[in-house]
């Protein structure tokens, strides 16, 4: 079949959606979240390693950590999603790469909002 | 066939196989496999916060970390955030334009390398309360 289109249409039906930069820009944003998020985090686990089911639960439920760990989860959740959508696209390709990219985000967003509302619930009791 | 639609067999760059493991590359691929084992990880540790709803599911939960098995995949989490949490920091200087030479990135994957390990060793020896 001939292709009509001048090879710059080609190139730009091929190309950039525009949106290539905020995916490039969004992962080093959350990259450069995640640096004293992570450091809380690990710290906070060696602090905690061998704590029983109450201290942890209260230790969950403080005001300080609810927004920290909601932060570590959240941003690091999405820090992922970008992250594993590129391991995706790099090795697999057709149906098989799209469903795993929607899998991913899906994924993501569901154990995000689980863990929020787990967050929110033992901070706010009930 | 339009010129533009003609199959190009282009040359291909020689891959993995061809070339011997320098530090560089395997800092490279372990920055991704690490990634990839986070991304897993991350999935764990929302499961870990809704299982901290009950006590029933929180004490399974449990049960599974303080095993052989658990110990293992979260000494593996443990190295792979603190590998990738460094090598993540010198992959934003090199974003920022810093430390391409050769020697630079040299010294810098070696340093990734020892405050992964000692960070990695820290934290389980303080968080077992061996010292």
């Amino acid at each position: 079949m001939t292709d009509r289109r001048t090879p710059l249409a080609r190139a730009r039906g091929l190309g950039s959606a525009k949106e290539g930069v905020h995916h490039w820009w969004m992962q080093r944003l959350t990259a450069i979240a995640l640096i004293p998020l992570v450091v809380w985090f690990a710290v906070s686990l060696v602090m905690l390693s061998g704590a029983d089911y109450q201290v942890v639960r209260a230790w969950i439920g403080s005001p300080l950590v609810m927004v920290m760990l909601i932060l570590v989860i959240g941003v690091g959740l999405h820090h992922g999603q970008l992250g594993m959508q590129v391991v995706w696209e790099d090795y697999t390709e057709g149906a098989f790469r799209v469903a795993m990219i929607v899998l991913t985000k899906f994924l993501a967003v569901l154990f995000g909002l689980g863990a929020i509302v787990a967050i929110l619930r033992i901070g706010f009791g009930g | 066939m339009s010129v533009a639609n003609r199959p190009v067999h282009r040359p291909l760059s020689p891959h993995l196989q061809i070339y011997r493991p320098q530090l560089t590359s395997v800092l490279s691929i372990l920055h991704r496999a690490t990634g990839i084992a986070l991304a897993v990880g991350a999935l764990y540790l929302a499961l870990w916060v809704m299982c901290a709803m009950s006590p029933r599911a929180y004490s399974t939960f449990q049960s599974f970390n303080t095993s052989l098995l658990g110990r293992f995949v979260l000494g593996g989490w443990l190295f792979s955030g603190f590998y990738h949490l460094c090598n993540g920091i010198r992959h934003l200087f090199w974003d920022a334009g810093y430390g391409f030479e050769l020697k630079d990135a040299y010294r810098s994957g070696w340093i990734v390398v020892g405050v992964s390990l000692v960070a990695t060793a820290v934290s389980w020896i303080v968080g077992l309360r061996l010292i």
